[in-house]
């Protein structure tokens, strides 16, 4: 005997506490950001360099993804604002119901711009909607330039993405021609950011935009 | 390994159409999984032997069935499979184009075996 299921989602649980983590930023009208890379690619830099920028100008809070330790979210307490750490013990990626849970540890506070650090890895993270108004993916120099083409998903499924430590170019065989024309193979509408994190390079051009499109009230998931 | 994420989802809606008190074993729960949903059937496969060891699922086969890249091009309109995992027209070259398979993860059928009764 066989029973038919007919198409049912396997993600469909994390899709409906996703679709209830969008209307719960909604109510609150919160720009949520998921970022996305492989380990040591900056992001955690990056978010400081953000806050740095936009802290006089918008209210900010940090959800911090990672596998083990708290070392995240100490480093952006030390910028005033809101952070709370989600420690998977392993798990390769978050999902939407433990943003849910870090995200009600932040109900006290206001904020306008939540910035959810994902846990560093290109593959599995971009299986799971956490309920984001968009994902931003950072992609450093020294990785390589063919990475959008041996993980297209998370390329696929990015509004933006950041190319950082451009300062390391001189030293490395990569070209930032060849990442570009890569990404875009896979997602022509990819806004496409370069920066440096240690030099303070581009982060401005990247927080403008993120400006301009939560004043738009663009949802792009 | 989300393909643990994944395979304990599967196990969770599979129980779900299950007959309550079930005694019948299930022979094979059968899958549609996109090319491009960065899924590696060989984890899933392994994932879910582990975690089905002590239920009614745990002979269960999983059958997976992949799906092709399948786009539209807004440009010359027309439908492709695609080879590579360029999203790219192989026709006219262009780029904006919008994915209509490839992205899927879903289950489609449970499998019984009438046959067997299911030891508890």
């Amino acid at each position: 005997m066989s029973i038919k299921v007919v198409e049912r989602k396997i993600l469909e649980k994390n899709d409906i506490v996703a679709q209830s983590n969008r209307k719960a930023f909604e109510e609150k009208n919160i720009f949520a950001i998921n970022m996305l890379s492989s380990p040591g690619s900056g992001k955690t830099s990056l978010i400081e360099r953000m806050i740095e920028f936009l802290r006089n100008k918008i209210r900010i809070a940090v959800i911090e993804g990672d596998l083990q330790t708290k070392l995240d979210a100490e480093r952006i307490e030390k910028y005033g604002v809101p952070v709370t750490q989600i420690i998977t013990n392993g798990a390769c990626h978050l999902d939407a119901i433990l943003v849910k849970e870090a995200f009600l540890k932040l109900c006290d506070y206001d904020f306008d711009i939540l910035i959810i650090e994902n846990v560093g890895n290109l593959v599995c993270p971009a299986g799971f909607d956490l309920g984001e108004n968009i994902k931003v993916i950072i992609l450093s120099t020294t990785e390589g330039d063919d990475k959008p083409l041996k993980y297209p998903l998370a390329f696929l499924k990015s509004s933006a993405l950041v190319i950082n430590k451009i300062d390391l170019l001189p030293y490395i065989n990569s070209s930032i021609e060849v990442i570009k024309n890569n990404a875009l193979s896979i997602n022509p509408r990819l806004k496409i950011f370069e920066t440096s994190c240690t030099e303070n390079i581009g982060v401005e051009n990247l927080c403008e935009w993120i400006l301009n499109i939560k004043s738009e009230n663009k949802v792009q998931n | 390994m989300h393909e643990l994420s994944i395979a304990q989802e599967i196990i969770e809606i599979s129980e779900q159409y299950l007959p309550q008190e079930n005694t019948v074993p299930v022979k094979s729960v059968k899958l549609k999984i996109g090319k491009l949903s960065n899924v590696c059937v060989d984890s899933l496969q392994f994932c879910f032997k582990l975690l089905t060891e002590n239920s009614s699922l745990r002979n269960a086969e999983l059958i997976v069935q992949i799906i092709p890249v399948r786009i539209k091009c807004s440009q010359c309109n027309k439908e492709v499979e695609l080879e590579e995992n360029i999203i790219c027209c192989p026709d006219c070259g262009s780029y904006d184009v919008s994915i209509i398979n490839g992205l899927e993860l879903y289950i489609d059928e449970l499998e019984l075996d009438d046959e067997m009764e299911l030891n508890k």
